[in-house]
């Protein structure tokens, strides 16, 4: 037997919840679905479909708060922040084309269960750093809560961090609050052209460490480059290294022209307006140069991050060894790498330059049974992996919520 | 306050562990004579003391794994302790405890500046951090006002913040890497330089766990470029309400400020009578809005703030025209604490943090309240964030006054709560606000956040007494109620 449930609200999602714990019958917890195939596949007779918990409840853009279900599509919410002249600072990617799915599909309780960031994670954080408040059941079948609706608060555990970037393996959320932000005034790209890897790590870390209070450090290497839809990008004809700088308007002139200064030496530079930054860093949020009708869904796909200074040689050492491609965000530390296909996604090979350069890997992108053969996260030390097991089990003893989507057995 | 029943048979064989221990840490670095044990019988909320019954100051992460291994399996409770600068009595020690101070872990481990970020040992203090990686234009941004003395150690357990963290965050999201000793001995390390550790977030989840379950031994943290400039208005209101209408409207300019600060009238008054800052002594509510950035942005944008003060009905505005002009006016506001204590024997400061609009309200309140107690307040807010601190005058030498303090404090929590906000901003629960916690969740809530602590601890063993209200064992949480039923809503579609 298997089944579909889709609860209305928070209560029907515990009784689904409890439901399934004195079954024990495993379930798979899903928003919209859009990243269901992220992590190891699952196989679990029940899906419990969040979608239906959609909406948003609060939102005070003076208090810069917003609450919302975990089924409201991201879409939704981004709508209503922008008549606000609001937005999540954390700039969430949209996994959906990576994943060969559609754009823009997603739920807001994906994007803090995976913890999505983009680009700007460098300055505003990501997902975990804006979630507030949360509400939701336990698999054992009990709502509770953790946080509230304000910055600043440190009573009791901080279980909202546990929250994100648990793939649905310790509760079902039911209600989210978070921190949204002011949109920022003005925005200026400055692009250096023709920068080697390393040579562009190096000039993204020294961005990084001016007071410029940039919000975008990326690398495309040349290949990559020439298939994106900004046409300055496109046409350089080499690598492009890409700074970002948001803020009002006197303030990014400025800090624009010291930038410019600062790449200038390197190479050529270009300087992108509003309109083409936005299209550019779009693209970088969202990799759509790995989009899996770009690449072929075949080729695996892998999520680095690392150590920014060290990006560069673990990306070298990789693509030395196996055909592949990469592209550079957060100064280096995040790296994006499209790999040849191949049955174990070179994950050895893919971990061993990690591990050297401190850091972790996720298998973002793979078939289905290569996801099941080699591990989708980063695997932990004995003392570490025993610890997160015990932490799934204080909230899901029984292990029925997404069991085994992040670590086989937990 | 009650604590957790000393346990007489741990207490007898006090002669047994002092020798263990001395086994584990050589010299001075075991502490039993009573004397000196008395320096650590509070932390800073003195108001509650108790020598521990030993300390122990380890100097590297094996004798703290060593001395965690022995009272792992000697059932003894261990206490956590870094400067002692809490104020919710975070490391208030415990008859039958063990004291592990972590004052001899004050090394900076490593400097990178082209990751930006500092491996630094926990002992080491706040300001610290930023003295070790100023000449190159560096600092940490979160800021307590204890900073001279709280160590980063201790910032991580209770998840500091300060007055710029409204834009620049709190500890939590100022950190990248731990290395942490579980009371069983093991040792985890956890992120490291680059962001976002793996598998579940249990750097978040340490970060203001206030010493329950882990004992933190070495943080890396971010560091930033120091902004170019930085300058500040000081903005004065004939009533709170004005000026509290004037922080909605700056951040609903679109501006987030470094430091956004209000003072209320007996706050100004006394900070003026401390350090002779310049304030006004005619308004009733007082604004510091710093901002901080390029000149031009910083130029720029304190136009901005000055033509909505001004629209606001501000009866005084200056902006700061010179770095030591910037300086004197956070002056005042750093020295709130200090300068209300010279205004009264003893004082209470509490911790709530509100939803920014309802402030007027929850000040109006606190001010019948403090009829209502007879104990004057003055009131320092951290205003762009919402975290309040109400302090409360009284006389800790005629009788009851300090029962009266602690019940205003507690109805003035309960107020904050009641509107939306949370108990605790910054300083923590401690043994302080933990019989308040059913202010804000219910059972359910405290039964969940007590299985993640069993998940670190089973046997109760780190910090007991701290934060939850009843403590309960890990079996008994760990039962589960199950009534078999129907399927739910059976009539919705499957496949």
């Amino acid at each position: 037997m298997s089944g579909l449930l889709k609860p209305a609200d928070a209560e029907q999602a515990r009784e689904a919840i409890a439901w399934a714990v004195a079954e024990e019958t495993p379930v798979e917890i899903r928003g919209r679905g859009s990243k269901a195939s992220l992590g190891r596949p699952q196989q679990t007779d029940y899906q419990i479909d969040l979608s239906g918990l959609s909406g948003i409840s609060l939102y005070e853009p003076d208090e810069l708060v917003m609450s919302a279900g975990p089924g409201t599509p991201l879409a939704e919410i981004e709508a209503a922040l922008a008549e606000h002249n609001q937005e999540l600072a954390f700039e969430p990617a949209d996994y959906g084309p990576l994943l060969g799915v559609a754009a823009e599909a997603g739920s807001i309780g994906g994007v803090f269960a995976c913890n999505l960031a983009g680009p700007r994670r460098i300055k505003a954080g990501a997902a975990r750093d804006h979630f507030l408040g949360v509400h939701g059941v336990s698999g054992r079948g009990e709502a509770f809560k953790s946080g509230g609706r304000v910055v600043k608060n440190v009573t009791g555990y901080d279980l909202c961090k546990l929250m994100t970037g648990s793939y649905g393996t310790l509760a079902a959320m039911t209600d989210l609050t978070f921190k949204v932000l002011p949109l920022p005034e003005k925005t200026r790209t400055v692009l250096a052209l023709g920068l080697q890897d390393e040579a562009a790590v190096a000039l993204m870390c020294e961005a990084a460490g001016s007071p410029h209070e940039v919000s975008g450090l990326a690398h495309l290497p040349g290949p990559v480059a020439a298939r994106s839809g900004v046409s300055y990008v496109a046409g350089a004809g080499t690598s492009v290294t890409a700074i970002r700088v948001e803020g009002p308007g006197p303030s990014v002139e400025y800090r624009c022209d010291a930038l410019k200064q600062m790449a200038s030496g390197k190479g050529a530079v270009e300087e992108l307006h509003s309109h083409n930054s936005a299209a550019l860093w779009r693209e970088i949020r969202d990799v759509t140069a790995f989009a899996a009708d770009a690449v072929g869904s075949e080729r695996p796909l892998w999520r680095l991050s690392v150590t920014p200074t060290n990006g560069a040689e673990a990306a070298k050492k990789i693509q030395d060894q196996a055909e592949g491609e990469a592209v550079f965000d957060w100064a280096g530390g995040l790296i994006w790498l499209s790999l040849a296909a191949a049955d174990d996604a070179h994950a050895d090979l893919v971990r061993g330059a990690v591990a050297a350069a401190g850091g972790h890997a996720t298998l973002v992108r793979a078939a289905d049974a290569v996801r099941a053969a080699v591990s989708v996260f980063q695997p932990q030390p004995a003392a570490l992996a025993a610890l997160s097991a015990r932490v799934k089990d204080s909230f899901d003893p029984r292990r029925i919520l997404n069991p085994g989507r992040m670590y086989p057995g937990v | 306050m009650q604590m957790p029943e000393p346990d007489q048979a741990v207490i007898g064989r006090r002669r047994e562990l002092i020798q263990a221990l001395q086994r584990i840490v050589a010299g001075e670095g075991v502490i039993y004579d009573e004397a000196a044990l008395k320096a650590f019988e509070c932390d800073g909320l003195t108001a509650y003391r108790q020598p521990p019954m030993i300390a122990v100051l380890p100097e590297t992460t094996e004798e703290v794994s060593a001395v965690l291994r022995l009272c792992h399996e000697e059932g003894v409770k261990v206490v956590p302790r870094g400067a002692g600068t809490s104020l919710s009595g975070g490391a208030l020690p415990l008859a039958d405890g063990v004291l592990l101070g972590m004052g001899k872990f004050n090394r900076v481990l490593e400097i990178d500046y082209e990751n930006r970020c500092a491996v630094v040992q926990p002992g080491v203090t706040n300001l610290g951090i930023t003295h070790a990686v100023q000449d190159e234009g560096f600092y940490y941004a979160p800021d307590p006002s204890s900073q001279i003395a709280c160590t980063i150690g201790g910032n991580v357990a209770e998840n500091s913040g300060g007055v710029h963290c409204l834009k620049y965050g709190l500890t939590t999201n100022n950190i990248l890497g731990l290395e942490c000793v579980l009371i069983t001995g093991e040792v985890i390390r956890i992120g490291g330089k680059h962001l976002d550790s793996e598998g579940y977030d249990m750097m978040g989840l340490l970060t203001g766990s206030e010493g329950l379950l882990g004992v933190v031994t070495e943080v890396t943290v971010r560091i930033l470029k120091k902004p170019e400039t930085a300058r500040a208005l000081l903005v004065g209101f004939q009533d709170l309400e004005k000026a509290g209408d004037c922080v909605a409207k700056v951040i609903a300019a679109g501006v987030i400020p470094a430091g956004m600060e209000m003072m209320d009238r007996p706050a100004i008054h006394a900070a003026e009578a401390f350090c002779q800052a310049g304030y006004p002594m005619d308004v009733e509510a007082l604004l510091i809005v710093e901002l901080d950035g390029p000149a031009a942005e910083v130029d720029h944008l304190i136009d901005v703030v000055r033509g909505i003060s001004e629209s606001c009905g501000a009866v005084s505005v200056r902006v700061s025209e010179s770095e030591e002009e910037r300086l004197s006016f956070w002056a005042g506001r750093k020295a709130a604490f200090p300068a209300v204590g010279r205004i009264s024997p003893d004082y209470y400061c509490m911790d709530g943090t509100i939803p920014r609009h309802k402030l007027p309200h929850v000040l109006t309140r606190i001010s019948e309240l403090s009829e209502h107690y007879g104990l004057r307040v003055a009131n320092v807010f951290h205003a762009g964030d919402g975290n309040l601190h109400p302090l409360i005058l009284y006389d800790a030498n005629q009788p009851n006054e300090l029962e009266r303090a602690e019940d205003f404090g507690s109805d003035i929590l309960k107020l904050c709560v009641e509107v939306g906000g949370v108990l605790t901003g910054e300083h923590g629960v401690g043994v302080e606000k933990r019989d308040l916690m059913g202010e804000m969740f219910s059972k359910a809530d405290l039964d969940q956040q007590q299985r993640v602590k069993c998940a670190f601890d089973p046997d109760g063993l780190l910090n007991p007494g701290k934060v939850f209200p009843t403590l309960h064992r890990c079996a008994e949480l760990g039962r589960m109620h199950i009534s078999r039923g129907q399927m739910p809503f059976p009539d919705l579609p499957r496949f």
